[in-house]
């Protein structure tokens, strides 16, 4: 018994409806439908607000739920994995206090990444996602380089098994895409969702130019920086507790 | 070119020999070249999106066109994305519009026109079943538990269409 | 001073015909090389996600380097109007041309999709020096292909001053886009300065003069040719001043560094205990590669003037400038970004952590390939047209020359 993809993203969506009332289950900040037909504006620009001092040490509910939903190999050695997100150990080098982050693309406002690309491949989209266009990509890494975040893979092998909404292929490089095609139809990003059901609910996604959505509410209103804010990137993924 | 005349003598015959060894070899006029669509699962339904007439001369066009408008702009139209042209065409029993029969493959093939595309996009559909929500979703995870409730439910309270 | 007789040389010896075939062979294997990671991807090199870029851009870089600085001899006798370098200007131009297409060569074959150059052709971000770039890279074959042209062309003669000065401008732009590739990173801690551009033109005027010197020096060995001591005094002495310039603006490069104290971990790391970059440092670049040839060259209980002496000094600087772009290119990947500063970092990212990169068998046939191409291509050439004067003896060339044998004449009568 089968039900086809359209079936199941009525279903997906009504889950997550029933999981803003669902009594104990954080509310989480949807992303509105877009109609498809529709170009992204710079009216919108996502965002995620990561709170550190719920991330748990230990937990890696991001990292594996973005993994499955992104299709990354992970039966290779660690230095050629692609690593969408991962966490991060800190540990104070004066004061000794530890502590752990997810850390994944930034999607800087002024991305070096996009800079230094030499096609454009690399580019920011409107409404604030970084991408790479894999089909002017020519893979010169020039943009790992130049990521201050380290955010980048390479692919260096045939991929065979890609999920049908992530395309990914030998020779391109890659990073977090901030689940643009679930965000393009109304979901959130895979690692928010799993971190809210799963995780330490440590992770906040929504429109930041939207005055009325928890991430800008709690911008306004919360102590939050950027990592690295002397590169004055304007970051759209923001954290707390740092 | 200045050759002297028995130089030039020396090479017609040097080709002309060539040919008429090739031709001898060949063992003279072979079957016709087949069609590409023999034994090729056409796709779902009985129409595609455009008149096949267009669809054949200008899906690359189309194709390439939206790839701009989805990746830069994030304009998700289905007429022509890729994901929806692949949802129809592939074949049910490879479950890919690849391989000897498969959809894309075959006139491609025939045609000698290598294409890139699913060298980065899946050449099979994703079709949602109970048992691949448990696999794409987190271990022992409540997200997991609850999808698959609700989809199940789903499942056995509507009609589904089977693969053809 | 006389007229100079430039002669293709007659290459039709059994020696010439193998030195071009094993140039042949080793070309084909970079390009089977290529051709192998590109259809298996870069799996099977050593570059990983920590080390994006590896011994294919140690040798693209430094062909594409020293390209550039071959041309200076040319630069020297039409720019700067020094009659006894006009007979090296059109050797000099073709090993820039050469080194040039060596250098591009490697760096295509090593693109995760090299099959899109033509994309990388039409499609460009001219906010990327990388675009910029391949404008001033193919940009500079075609200027030089013209300034040898104005050379070897007589009715162009009138025309190779003002060609030379283009071509003499535009490898300057070429090797400060060079130099930017990694002066305009900001995020890493090795390229954070402004003073890559320039240390990277400086670089390549004493690479380029030392590859122009060697194949010189074997070319008129090997042919025959007579080579006098007057040329070799004078490329000897410039290399020896440029050996120590590269000296000067590497201790300046460190030296600020060592002022800041967010640049102290990255310092410690190259100068002290970054395990290969160091040895690579100290010994490579700055012995073997600085210390040492000016030795050779100019300490007077030295003979400089010998010729084994301005090889052996000339392959030194070679072998050092191979390590400094090693140390400057690798070693500024392997240490790590600097993302939370104050803290000691961890993650299955190798954050925090020293990236570890072992050069595999089809990048270095790679980079091989290239040099093969880079001295190949001239090594046929020759052959094909007039490059090489047919003598650079003392008395043909150096429009003293006859005053001072006169001179010492007269001293001994």
């Amino acid at each position: 018994m089968s039900i086809d993809r359209r079936q199941f993203l009525a279903v997906g969506g009504a889950v997550a409806a029933s999981a803003a009332l669902a009594p104990g289950l954080r509310l989480v900040a949807l992303a509105e439908a877009r109609d498809p037909d529709q170009a992204v504006t710079s009216l919108q620009r996502w965002g995620i607000l990561v709170d550190t001092t719920r991330c748990a040490e230990g937990c890696s509910a991001c990292v594996t739920a973005c993994n499955k939903e992104n299709g990354l190999e992970q039966n290779v050695r660690l230095d050629i994995r692609p690593q969408w997100i991962r966490t991060v150990t800190l540990r104070d080098e004066q004061t000794g206090y530890v502590q752990t982050l997810p850390m994944m693309c930034q999607h800087c406002e002024e991305p070096p990444c996009a800079d230094v690309c030499p096609t454009g491949a690399s580019f920011r989209r409107a409404d604030g996602i970084v991408l790479v266009d894999r089909h002017i990509c020519i893979g010169c890494r020039y943009c790992m380089m130049a990521c201050p975040y380290k955010a980048r893979s390479f692919v260096d092998e045939n991929l065979t098994d890609q999920r049908a909404n992530v395309p990914r292929g030998k020779g391109t490089v890659e990073a977090c895409t901030m689940c643009v095609h679930r965000v393009d139809e109304g979901r959130i990003p895979a690692c928010v969702e799993a971190c809210n059901y799963d995780g330490g609910k440590a992770m906040t996604f929504g429109d930041m130019k939207d005055p009325a959505s928890e991430i800008a509410k709690r911008l306004a209103t919360e102590q939050s920086e950027e990592i690295r804010p002397d590169l004055n990137l304007d970051t759209g993924v923001r954290y707390q507790g740092l | 070119m200045k050759l002297k005349l028995g130089a030039w003598i020396t090479a017609i015959v040097v080709v002309a020999a060539f040919f008429a060894a090739a031709y001898a070899l060949s063992g003279g006029p072979s079957e016709p070249v087949p069609s590409p669509l023999t034994g090729v699962y056409l796709g779902k339904g009985t129409k595609c999106v455009a008149p096949v007439a267009v669809m054949r001369r200008y899906h690359m066009q189309f194709l390439l066109h939206q790839r701009n408008l989805t990746v830069h702009e994030g304009i998700r139209t289905k007429r022509f994305l890729l994901t929806n042209c692949v949802d129809c065409h592939a074949d049910p029993k490879t479950n890919s519009v690849l391989g000897k029969h498969g959809f894309c493959a075959s006139c491609h093939e025939y045609a000698a026109v290598q294409i890139d595309c699913f060298s980065c996009h899946s050449p099979h559909p994703e079709r949602v079943t109970a048992a691949s929500v448990m696999t794409l979703a987190p271990e022992h995870s409540r997200l997991a538990e609850m999808v698959k409730a609700t989809a199940l439910a789903q499942i056995q309270s509507d009609p589904v269409d089977g693969p053809k | 001073m006389k007229s100079i007789d430039f002669r293709e040389i007659e290459g039709r010896s059994l020696g010439y015909y193998a030195l071009l075939a094993f140039f042949g062979v080793l070309v084909l294997a970079g390009l089977f090389a290529g051709y192998y990671m590109y259809t298996k991807g870069h799996r099977v090199t050593g570059m990983n996600n920590q080390i994006v870029w590896g011994i294919p851009h140690v040798f693209a870089v430094f062909m594409i380097v020293s390209a550039s600085g071959a041309l200076n001899v040319a630069s020297i006798a039409s720019v700067f109007g020094r009659a006894m370098y006009k007979p090296l200007a059109r050797l000099s131009g073709l090993l820039a041309i050469s080194l040039l297409i060596g250098g591009l060569t490697v760096l295509v074959l090593d693109l995760g999709k090299p099959d899109r150059l033509i994309v990388a052709m039409t499609t460009y971000n001219f906010k990327s020096i990388f675009a910029w770039n391949i404008f001033l890279y193919t940009g500079f074959i075609v200027v030089v292909a013209v300034y040898l042209w104005t050379m070897m062309e007589r009715r162009m003669n009138k025309h190779t001053k003002s060609a030379g000065m283009f071509a003499f401008i535009w490898r300057l732009t070429l090797t400060t886009g060079t130099g930017s590739i990694f002066g305009f990173l900001i995020a890493r801690e090795a390229y954070d300065s402004a003073l890559l551009a320039p240390m990277f033109i400086i670089m390549s005027f004493s690479f380029g003069l030392a590859i122009f010197i060697l194949y010189t020096m074997s070319v008129y060995a090997l042919t025959g040719r007579p080579l006098g001591d007057a040329i070799l005094r004078r490329l000897k002495n410039l290399l020896g001043v440029f050996v120590a310039a590269v000296l000067y603006f590497v201790a300046v490069y460190h030296l600020t560094n060592l002022y800041m104290t967010a640049h102290h971990a990255f310092e410690k790391f190259i100068l002290l205990d970054g395990g290969v970059y160091t040895g690579l440092f100290w010994i490579g670049q700055v012995l073997i590669g600085s210390i040492i040839p000016l030795v050779i060259l100019f300490h007077p209980r030295v003979d400089g003037s010998s010729r084994r002496m301005i090889a052996l000094a000339a392959a030194l600087v070679l072998v050092g400038a191979f390590c400094q772009i090693y140390v400057i290119i690798i070693g500024g990947e392997a240490f790590p970004l600097i993302i939370f500063p104050g803290k000691i970092v961890s993650s299955s990212f190798f954050d925090g952590a020293i990236g570890h990169y072992r050069p595999s068998l089809p990048e270095i046939t790679l980079g091989l390939a290239g040099v093969a191409l880079a001295l190949g291509l001239p090594t046929f050439a020759i052959k094909v047209l007039p490059y090489l004067p047919a003598s650079l003896a003392d008395a043909d060339v150096d429009p003293h020359h006859e005053s001072a044998v006169k001179a010492t004449e007269a001293a001994h009568a």
